[in-house]
C-alpha cells in the first residue's frame, strides 16, 4: 500500500464527509421541524395510551393495558366500523363522480382546462364551516329545497333531508371531492394518448381499452385520490355534528369527546392510535400501488 | 419507507402525516400530569390587608364575553394594578390550563361549581379570606348554600341558572310542562325536538323524569336512564348544545332542552319553562389559585366584580342571573320583563339540584353519552 493511495482515500472520504454535512445542513431545518412538531408530540400522545386517566384530564403515570382492551369493546368498535363504512362510502361516491370529471377536464383544450381546474378548487376559498352551514340552509325542514318542493306541490309536507347518515355522506363527498379530482386529473393528463390509439388499433373496443389500459395506468391517481378523501372523512367530527345533527358519531367525535368532555386523554390517545394504524395501512397500500405502476 | 417512495406520492405522504398530526393534536397541551386526588385543603396563606396592590398584577382566565371588555382599564383606574384577561372555551380547557404544571401563571379562574370543587379537592385553590371581600355581603343568602361549596369557602358564585325547555308558543299545541314532553314528544312536535349533547345535560331530562338525582352514581339507575334516552332518540331532530336557539327561531325545532340564559326569550314566540319534575342548578364561580403570587390583588378583583356595577353588567349583558342582590335589584325592569328567566328567584333556583363532580364515577356519564349517541 503506497502513501499516494492512502492520501487519495482520505481525500475521498473528506469530500464524502463534506457532502454529508452539506446534506444535513439542508435537511436540518425540515428535520428539526418534523422532530419538534411531529415526532415528539406524536410520541407523547402514543405514550399516553399506556397510562391511566387523570381526574381532570391529563395522565396518571401508572401503567395499564385497559385502554386497549376498551378499544375492543363492541361500543367503540362499532363506532370505528361505522366510520369506516361512512368514509368508505363517501370515498366510493367521490371516485365515481370524480373520475369522469377528471377525465373530461383532461380532454379539454388548454384554456378551458385551467378554468375548470380553478372551478374545482374554488370552494376551498370559502370557509369550511360556512359551506357546511349552507347545506343546513338548503336542506332543513323550512329550508330552500323543502319549501320549493312544497310550493311546487311535489310533496305535502317537508321531507326529512337533514340530520341522518345520508346527509353526513353528502357533506363528506361535497367537502372532499376536489381532493379526488385533482390527483385523478394529474394521472389522466399524463397518460400518453398513443397508448389508447395503439389499443384501438389492435382491435380493443373503448370499454376494453379503458379497463386494460387507462384504468391500470391511472391506478396510482385513483389510490391517491381515494386516500385524500378517505383520510379526512374517516377522522371528521364537524360534519357528523352539524349535518348529522349529532345523532350518530364517527371516530373523530369519539376522540374529540374523550379529550374535551370525558377528560380521558389516555383513551382518546388510544383511539387516535387506532386511527393512525388504519391510515398507515392505507399509506403502505398507496406506496405499493404507485411503485407497481 | 419514505426513501423508496416515488416523488409523485410524496405530497400524499406529507398530507397524510399532516392529517394524522392534526388528528392526534386534538389532545392539545403538552405532557400534563394531573394533581393527585388528595382531598385536603391546605391552610390559608397569611395575607396582608394593607398590601401595596400597585406592586401586584392579576391574570384571570374566563369565558369570552363573560366580563366587561373594559374591565382591565377599570381595574387599573380603581384598584391601581394591571389585569390581564386570558380566555378559555370550556371548563375542560380551563382545567387543562390550571392543572398542567406547578404554576399556571393564573391568579383567578372562572370555572363551573363542580370544577371548582374538583380543583379544591386537588388542593389547588386558596381558601377565600372573607375579610378582604366585603362585597360578599351583596350576595343572596341562598348563594352560600351551594352543594359543591357550602359557605363559599373556596369559590364565589358569579352567575347561576338552570336547565329547562325552551319552546315556540306558536308551534306547539300545548306548552310543555314535563321532561317527558321532550323525551316522548306529542305527534306535532315529533322530530322537532333537540336535547343537549354534553354528558350531564344529555342525561338530565331522563334522570329527572325518572325522579333520580342529577349526581346519581347507581349503575341500576344509569341503565334505566339509558333505556329512556334510547327510546327518545328516534323522536329527536338532533343533539345540540350550541345552535338550539337558532333552530328554534327558524322553526326547525319547536321544543329544545336549553340553559335558561341561552333561550332566546326576547323573541315574542319563545318561552322558557322549568319542567315540573325539577332540574339542575348550575353555577359559574370565581376561584383564586393557591399558586398565585398576587393573592391580595386577586381578592380585591373579586371584591370589585361583586360590586353592583360590574356584577349587574353580567346580568344585563350575558342575560344570566347573578347571585348578587344589589346587582339584580338594579337590572333594568324592561329587560327583566322581556327575559322571563331573569325573573326566577334564588329560592326557585335553589329547588334545582347542584351538579357536583363525581370523580371516577363521571366515566359512567361519558360512557352513557357514547352509548346513546352511537345507537342507531
Amino acid at each position: 500500500m503506497t502513501s499516494s493511495t492512502v492520501s487519495g482515500a482520505t481525500a475521498g472520504s473528506r469530500s464524502h464527509r463534506s457532502r454529508v454535512i452539506g446534506r444535513l445542513a439542508f435537511l436540518g431545518p425540515g428535520l428539526a421541524y418534523l422532530i419538534v412538531f411531529l415526532l415528539i408530540p406524536l410520541g407523547m400522545v402514543l405514550s399516553y395510551t399506556l397510562f391511566r386517566r387523570g381526574r381532570f384530564g391529563g395522565v396518571v403515570y401508572e401503567a395499564t393495558g385497559e385502554n386497549f382492551t376498551r378499544l375492543l369493546d363492541p361500543l367503540y368498535l362499532d363506532v370505528v366500523i361505522g366510520s369506516l363504512k361512512l368514509a368508505g362510502l363517501a370515498t366510493l361516491i367521490a371516485l365515481l363522480v370524480g373520475y369522469p370529471t377528471a377525465y373530461l377536464i383532461a380532454q379539454l383544450p388548454r384554456k378551458w382546462k385551467t378554468i375548470a381546474l380553478v372551478a374545482i378548487v374554488l370552494p376551498f376559498w370559502t370557509n369550511f364551516l360556512v359551506r357546511i352551514y349552507a347545506w343546513i340552509v338548503l336542506l332543513s325542514g323550512p329550508g330552500l329545497v323543502n319549501s320549493a318542493l312544497v310550493k311546487l306541490g311535489l310533496v305535502d309536507k317537508p321531507l326529512e333531508l337533514l340530520y341522518n347518515e345520508g346527509t353526513i355522506v353528502t357533506g363528506l363527498v361535497y367537502s372532499y371531492l376536489p381532493l379526488m379530482v385533482l390527483p385523478l386529473y394529474a394521472a389522466i393528463e399524463k397518460l400518453d394518448p398513443q397508448l389508447r390509439e395503439a389499443s384501438a388499433n389492435l382491435g380493443a373496443r373503448p370499454a376494453r381499452t379503458f379497463m386494460s389500459v387507462t384504468l391500470p395506468l391511472t391506478l396510482p391517481g385513483i389510490v391517491t385520490g381515494c386516500l385524500f378523501v378517505f383520510v379526512p372523512s374517516f377522522g371528521n367530527f364537524v360534519i357528523p355534528e352539524l349535518l348529522g345533527g349529532g345523532r350518530s358519531i364517527m371516530v373523530g367525535n369519539l376522540i374529540r369527546d374523550q379529550f374535551l368532555n370525558a377528560r380521558d386523554w389516555p383513551f382518546g390517545a388510544t383511539l387516535s392510535l387506532a386511527l393512525l394504524a388504519v391510515l398507515i395501512v392505507l399509506l403502505l397500500l398507496q406506496a405499493w400501488s404507485s411503485r407497481r405502476a | 419507507m419514505f426513501r423508496a417512495r416515488s416523488p409523485r406520492s410524496l405530497p400524499a405522504a406529507a398530507l397524510v402525516t399532516g392529517l394524522a398530526l392534526a388528528v392526534s393534536a386534538c389532545g392539545g397541551g403538552s405532557g400534563e400530569t394531573s394533581a393527585a386526588d388528595s382531598g385536603a385543603t391546605a391552610a390559608a396563606a397569611q395575607l396582608d390587608p394593607n398590601a401595596d396592590l400597585t406592586k401586584q398584577s392579576v391574570t384571570v382566565t374566563v369565558w369570552e364575553g363573560y366580563t366587561p371588555k373594559e374591565l382591565p382599564e377599570k381595574v387599573k383606574e380603581k384598584l391601581k394594578f394591571d389585569l390581564k384577561v386570558t380566555l378559555h372555551d370550556t371548563n375542560e380547557i380551563a382545567m387543562a390550563k390550571l392543572t398542567s404544571g406547578a404554576d399556571s401563571g393564573i391568579d383567578v379562574a372562572f370555572v363551573s361549581g363542580q370544577y371548582a370543587q374538583a380543583l379544591n379537592e386537588a388542593g389547588l385553590l386558596e381558601p377565600l379570606h372573607p375579610e378582604l371581600i366585603p362585597n360578599l355581603a351583596n350576595l343572596y343568602p341562598e348563594a352560600k348554600e351551594l352543594a359543591y361549596d357550602k359557605g363559599n369557602v373556596f369559590s364565589v358564585p358569579y352567575t347561576w341558572g338552570t336547565t329547562g325547555i325552551c319552546y315556540r308558543t306558536d308551534l306547539v299545541k300545548t306548552p310543555p310542562a314535563s321532561w317527558n314532553d321532550i323525551l316522548n314528544p306529542p305527534a306535532d312536535a315529533d322530530k322537532k325536538v333537540t336535547m343537549m349533547t354534553t354528558e350531564r345535560w344529555l342525561a338530565l331530562p331522563a334522570i329527572k323524569a325518572l325522579g333520580y338525582s342529577v349526581n346519581t352514581r347507581s349503575d341500576e339507575e344509569m341503565a334505566k336512564v339509558k333505556e329512556k334516552l334510547l327510546a327518545a332518540k328516534p323522536h329527536l331532530l338532533g343533539y345540540d348544545d350550541t345552535t338550539f336557539g337558532d333552530k328554534l327561531k327558524s322553526g326547525e325545532a319547536v321544543m329544545v332542552e336549553a340553559w335558561d340564559g341561552w333561550c332566546p326569550t326576547t323573541e315574542k314566540n319563545i318561552k322558557f319553562v322549568v319542567p315540573k319534575e325539577g332540574s339542575d342548578l348550575w353555577v359559574d364561580t370565581m376561584v383564586i389559585l393557591k399558586s398565585s403570587k398576587n393573592k391580595e390583588a386577586a381578592h380585591a378583583l373579586i371584591n370589585y366584580i361583586l360590586s353592583p356595577e360590574i356584577h349587574g353588567w353580567a346580568a344585563e349583558n350575558i342575560l344570566y342571573k347573578v347571585p348578587n342582590k344589589a346587582a339584580m335589584d338594579q337590572v333594568d325592569a324592561k329587560l327583566k320583563a322581556d327575559n322571563t328567566p331573569l325573573q326566577m328567584t334564588p329560592a326557585q333556583l335553589l329547588q334545582g339540584e347542584s351538579i357536583i363532580d363525581l370523580g371516577e364515577d363521571s366515566t359512567k356519564f361519558s360512557r352513557l353519552q357514547t352509548e346513546v349517541k352511537a345507537a342507531k
